[in-house]
């Protein structure tokens, strides 16, 4: 009698559930409200969705938002390089703290990491009374926006490259080292191309949930209308004034920041498969 | 690689830069007031502004930020740059006295205890009334569902609190073990705290949350007129509280950025017949007599009962209700319905 051989394909009933429950999941949790939220900003015409986004705090909500983004997240691009550089390549005493220090911003929730600025940097704080002294504002002003943002967005540059950085061993910085290269050169001439799509994938992260940070920004914020609102803040005061459309129109434009995100992400994705395989 | 960063930091510090720029253009007043006064202050602003500048010539900019009553004090006092607070009550006013910041003798500063503007707490429910609430008694009806905001943050909520609190004291004879087991009972109905009474009211109103909103009588008033007449209504309890939203200068903040001058006619703006009529047409009781007898009609006659009268002042009311331990923290358990 002859074994039968185990399939390596399941059977077809398990397919079709597998796929309407994939289908379904997505369709409820993703199309549906990113088809309410455009539908909701839309209700009243285009016209009324342009003069919602045109007014001067929805702008300076837009320009905060750009600008903290900005800010934040080069700093977090050169301190993940540095750290992941740092974890991935080298030996040293500290090195499983500081990789789960790294994580520590993912598993705290984002209003203590509002709240701990207040407590450093607040009136009643440690350095509040010598900042007013000089006459230094941070939070309440962008400062401490950008701190807090920086705060929330501290690990996904660093997380994204330490695997990869991993994965490529020091071998070739070896290499380049034994050929005379200088530690600078062999950063820049041989770890950064090795790592250059994780670094963007991670930049791109970033960006998105720097962007869209909430939490955090609102502790530190101060909530002045027209100065220290950032998008997501605004959406809410908008929702909260019953302006509807507004609110909605000022999220389909977060919602649309994200989807341009994810479209670069998925171009940088196929760009840099067609280089590895070529 | 290190071109389009450098980039991004060239954007980066000119869109700093050009943000500070504007920032010293124009003088700017930052009022922080509490959550339902978004409205009244964007007109009372835009008037205020219009006047200043025909008086003096010089342009003023007056910014807004509105949240919980009790968390925006908290924010002047761990050190956003108010010049002027309007808040929901007197006690969130002492609170930034008590670091300093603002002057101990605000309240006798400007008239009528330094409260341009009075309001009351009533009653928002679905049009036709379905649940047939009429006074707080009905409140904690079997499965009623009771929306207020959390008297830990929120000024309105406190006055909701008190409001309750000295309804069922004066039914019951004066006894204030009954209020207590009553305001217990009202809590029990509550599902959600909102921080602040806006939040509250948008959680009623467009979430469809319960069956009662506690709102000020601005707040349930600007909901009628936003969501209209035929989707909710007003009930008028038989006994209500007075409830005073006072107004300060922030001294500490006018001193440092020189703008007392522009602060004190901002706030004495407020007692003006001009900003006592956009006052009343927000659904805020005017302290003006020529100014309420002309909105008479709009508010209804209530019987007010006020905080030095029923609970001793704000100081005494705030340590035995709402301070850490004391009776809210007591009566209510979250979870426990």
């Amino acid at each position: 009698m002859r074994a039968e051989r185990p399939s390596l394909v399941d059977p077809w009933p398990l397919r079709i559930i597998a796929g309407l429950l994939i289908f379904a999941f997505v369709a409820l949790f993703l199309a549906l409200p990113l088809w309410t939220l455009f539908a909701q900003a839309f209700a009243k015409g285009t016209e009324a969705y342009l003069r919602a986004i045109d007014e001067p705090a929805a702008w300076s909500a837009i320009k905060l938002t750009l600008t903290v983004a900005a800010i934040a997240v080069p700093l977090n691009v050169v301190f993940g390089l540095a750290a992941s550089w740092a974890i991935a390549k080298f030996q040293f005493r500290g090195k499983q703290l500081l990789t789960t220090l790294i994580d520590l911003p993912f598993s705290i929730s984002p209003v203590i990491s509002g709240l701990v600025f207040v407590l450093l940097f607040g009136l009643q704080g440690w350095l509040g009374p010598w900042l007013r002294a000089h006459d230094i504002q941070v939070i309440f002003a962008l400062p401490g926006i950008v701190l807090a943002t920086v705060l929330v967005t501290f690990p996904f540059v660093a997380r994204e490259l330490i695997p990869v950085m991993e994965a490529q061993g020091t071998q070739e910085e070896e290499a380049a080292r034994l050929l005379g290269a200088s530690g600078w050169q062999t950063f820049r001439r041989v770890t950064l191309p090795n790592v250059k799509w994780g670094l963007l994938y991670g930049v791109l992260l970033c960006n998105a949930r720097a962007m869209g940070e909430f939490g955090a920004v609102s502790v530190v914020s101060g909530h002045v209308r027209g100065r220290t609102n950032t998008m997501p803040l605004h959406v809410e005061i908008l929702y909260n004034e019953y302006n509807l459309t507004a609110a909605f129109a000022v999220a389909s434009l977060l919602a649309l920041l994200a989807l341009a995100t994810l479209a670069a992400k998925a171009a940088l994705e196929w760009r840099g498969r067609t280089e590895i395989a070529s | 690689m290190r071109r389009p960063l450098l980039r991004l930091a060239a954007i980066s510090l000119v869109l700093v830069g050009s943000a500070m720029a504007q920032a010293q253009a124009q003088t700017r007043l930052l009022n922080v007031s509490y959550d339902p006064t978004r409205e009244l202050y964007t007109e009372i602003n835009k008037a205020f502004t219009d006047k200043w500048k025909k008086d003096t010539g010089e342009q003023l900019l007056i910014e807004q930020s509105h949240g919980g009553s009790g968390k925006q004090a908290r924010s002047v006092i761990d050190g956003l740059e108010a010049d002027v607070v309007t808040l929901a009550l007197a006690y969130d006013i002492d609170a930034i006295a008590k670091v300093g910041f603002v002057k101990e003798d605000w309240a006798k500063r400007l008239p009528f205890n330094a409260a341009p503007y009075t309001s009351t707490i009533v009653f928002l429910v679905k049009k036709g009334n379905p649940k047939g609430i009429k006074d707080w008694g009905d409140l904690i009806k079997p499965g009623l569902e009771v929306i207020t905001p959390n008297p830990k943050t929120s000024g309105g909520a406190r006055w909701n609190y008190l409001a309750a609190w000295a309804w069922a004291k004066d039914s019951n004879g004066g006894d204030e073990a009954k209020a207590r087991d009553f305001v217990g009972q009202l809590f029990k109905h509550v599902p959600v705290l909102d921080t602040g009474a806006r939040g509250a009211t948008v959680t009623f109103t467009e979430r469809g949350v319960g069956d009662v909103l506690l709102a000020w009588e601005n707040e349930a008033f600007l909901a009628l007129k936003e969501f209209g007449a035929d989707k909710f209504e007003i009930v008028v309890p038989s006994k209500s509280i007075l409830a005073e939203p006072p107004v300060a200068i922030v001294d500490s903040v006018v001193d440092k950025k020189k703008t007392r001058k522009q602060a004190e006619a901002y706030l004495a703006f407020l007692y003006t017949a001009q900003g006592q009529e956009i006052a009343a047409k927000n659904f805020y009781r005017p302290r003006d007599a020529a100014v309420a007898e002309k909105y008479a009609s709009t508010f209804p006659k209530i019987e007010l009962v006020t905080v030095d009268g029923a609970f001793g002042g704000w100081a005494k009311a705030q340590a035995a209700h709402f301070a850490d331990g004391g009776v809210f923290d007591q009566i209510y358990k979250p979870g426990s319905r």
